[in-house]
């Protein structure tokens, strides 16, 4: 066991040079969660400005459904999503199971729910205000959720980076279906769970700090655009 | 007249239907009632508008003065009873188009104060940055224009969303207590405005609590009281000697 100002050091090290194996880590981390979230917004806002906007039969099923996965731990969305691509499963023809599509697949279902539920909120409140105006000039539904959708733009940045955050620093769903294999579906939470039980502090930290990094970047973009997009 | 108004003038000459309320009018109104949870808030309304002059709807808070514009407008429908313009329904979009409305919140789009009346004249069909510099030059909005709409005054986003309900070049034009938020100044401008708009056939009809505009502006008057219409007088007469106590009391201050 190393003591822990070596481990720094170690972590320092590794950070600074650009080690490979963490590189490959933190590379496959951003490709896997990044995918996630622009599918999930692609789906996810759409979803949240129907939910909004329209009245349709079983939409208090959809809005049931989707407040549930809100709230889902991450490995039990993994475990059904495993159980989906799993041969024997509705999906286990496209053999995702233990590759970076699995994981994609799984981070996707985790937050398109959060997507959609934080957007329809967002898009309610303005198309509350705005209804009678849109319907007095007559403007067609597809255009009404265009034009909220770029009114919201600010608050819709927020909310795809809320997405991205919980995808990048979950790590229950993507080790379920990803299975944390080295070189293939190793990302950085699981990197960090694997190496800290293995007593290798040193890339847990480096990663962690990466990790770390990532999320004060992500924050300071979104705080960035907010106050660029308000003045 | 101002420059202003010449333009605005010329822009609507330039339309092919000189008097175009014309292809709205005669307004008829029969037996409207609107209920909300058993509550009646506007009940048998009757009501013929057949001239495309200014027509003012007056009465105290609550009288519901808003909901009979939304009625007229069709943004809500009515309970029981109809509204024709020119015998055909309002919920027919060709009608609708033809009609604006100003609300009395004011709504504006978080763009730039030029994307805004852009957006509305792109709705149309009619993008045109000439057409765009001259709606906000009326608006007393034109130095303004790169500037974030959210960010105006209450009061110039009120003469602003009047802009943008010209931009979409109506027949008929619904203001919700346009100038309630104003200056005496700005009032002005969009009095004079609505007078040189009015003059080329545009219909409009008028909410609002300032008596001494209903008098400048109105050529007649609908006054509303509790949800039913008290009167329906020439706006001469009326200010002369009001038919109902409930306007006579209104016009006196009294409740
Ligand atoms: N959605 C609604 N639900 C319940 N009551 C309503 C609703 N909309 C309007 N009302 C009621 O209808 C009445 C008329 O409202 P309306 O907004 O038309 O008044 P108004 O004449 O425009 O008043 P003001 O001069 O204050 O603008 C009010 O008593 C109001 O409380
Ligand atoms: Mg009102």
């Amino acid at each position: 066991m190393q003591t822990f100002q070596q481990s720094f050091a170690h972590a320092w090290h590794l950070v600074v040079t650009g080690d490979a194996t963490l590189l490959e880590i933190v590379l496959l981390s951003l490709r896997v969660s990044v995918t996630a979230t622009l599918i999930a917004c692609a789906l996810g806002l759409p979803l949240g400005a129907l939910l909004a906007t329209q009245n349709f039969r079983g939409k208090w099923l959809v809005n049931l459904l989707v407040n549930t996965l809100m709230g889902m731990p991450p490995v039990v969305l993994g475990l059904i999503v495993y159980m989906m691509l799993s041969n024997a499963g509705p999906l286990g023809w496209l053999q995702w199971l233990y590759t970076p599509g699995a994981m994609i697949l799984a981070q996707t279902v985790l937050i398109m729910p959060i997507v959609a539920a934080l957007s329809r909120q967002v898009i309610d409140d303005r198309w509350s205000e705005c209804r009678e105006q849109f319907q007095s000039l007559c403007i067609p539904w597809h255009r009404c959720v265009f034009t909220l959708l770029r009114d919201c733009q600010t608050s819709l940045f927020t909310v795809g980076a809320a997405g991205f955050a919980r995808a990048i620093s979950e790590v229950g769903a993507v080790i379920v279906v990803g299975g944390n294999i080295n070189h293939l579906t190793r990302v950085m939470t699981t990197a960090i769970a694997l190496e800290t039980s293995k007593g290798d502090l040193a890339l847990a930290l480096a990663l962690g700090s990466i990790l770390m990094t990532i999320a004060l970047i992500v924050n300071a973009v979104v705080l960035g655009t907010r106050q660029r997009l308000q003045s | 007249m101002s420059d202003a108004t010449a333009i605005e003038q010329s822009r609507i000459i330039d339309h092919p239907m000189h008097n175009r309320a014309q292809s709205l009018l005669p307004l008829k109104v029969s037996s409207l009632s609107y209920s909300i949870r058993q509550r009646a808030l506007l009940h048998n309304i009757d009501l013929e508008l057949t001239i495309s002059g200014i027509t003012a709807i007056l009465g105290h808070n609550g009288a519901g003065k808003s909901l009979l514009l939304r009625l007229l407008h069709g943004l809500i429908a009515p309970t029981s009873g109809t509204v024709l313009w020119h015998d055909r329904a309002v919920a027919e979009l060709e009608v609708r188009k033809k009609q604006a409305m100003v609300f009395q919140k004011p709504f504006v789009l978080r763009r730039s104060v030029a994307a805004n009346i852009d957006y509305v004249l792109a709705l149309r069909h009619a993008a045109s940055r000439d057409t765009r510099d001259k709606l906000l030059r009326d608006a007393n909005l034109l130095d303004k224009a790169k500037q974030s709409a959210t960010s105006l005054s209450g009061g110039e986003q009120q003469r602003l969303a009047i802009a943008r309900a010209l931009a979409t070049d109506p027949s008929v034009i619904f203001l919700d207590e346009p100038t309630a938020s104003m200056d005496p100044a700005a009032t002005a401008a969009i009095e004079q405005q609505l007078q040189s708009v009015n003059r080329q056939g545009i219909k409009i009809i008028l909410v609002t609590h300032d008596i001494a505009q209903a008098r400048r502006l109105a050529d007649d008057i609908v006054f509303l009281h509790q949800g039913a219409i008290a009167e329906h007088t020439p706006a001469e007469e009326f200010f002369a000697r009001a038919h109902s106590t409930a306007a006579q009391h209104y016009l006196d201050g009294q409740l």
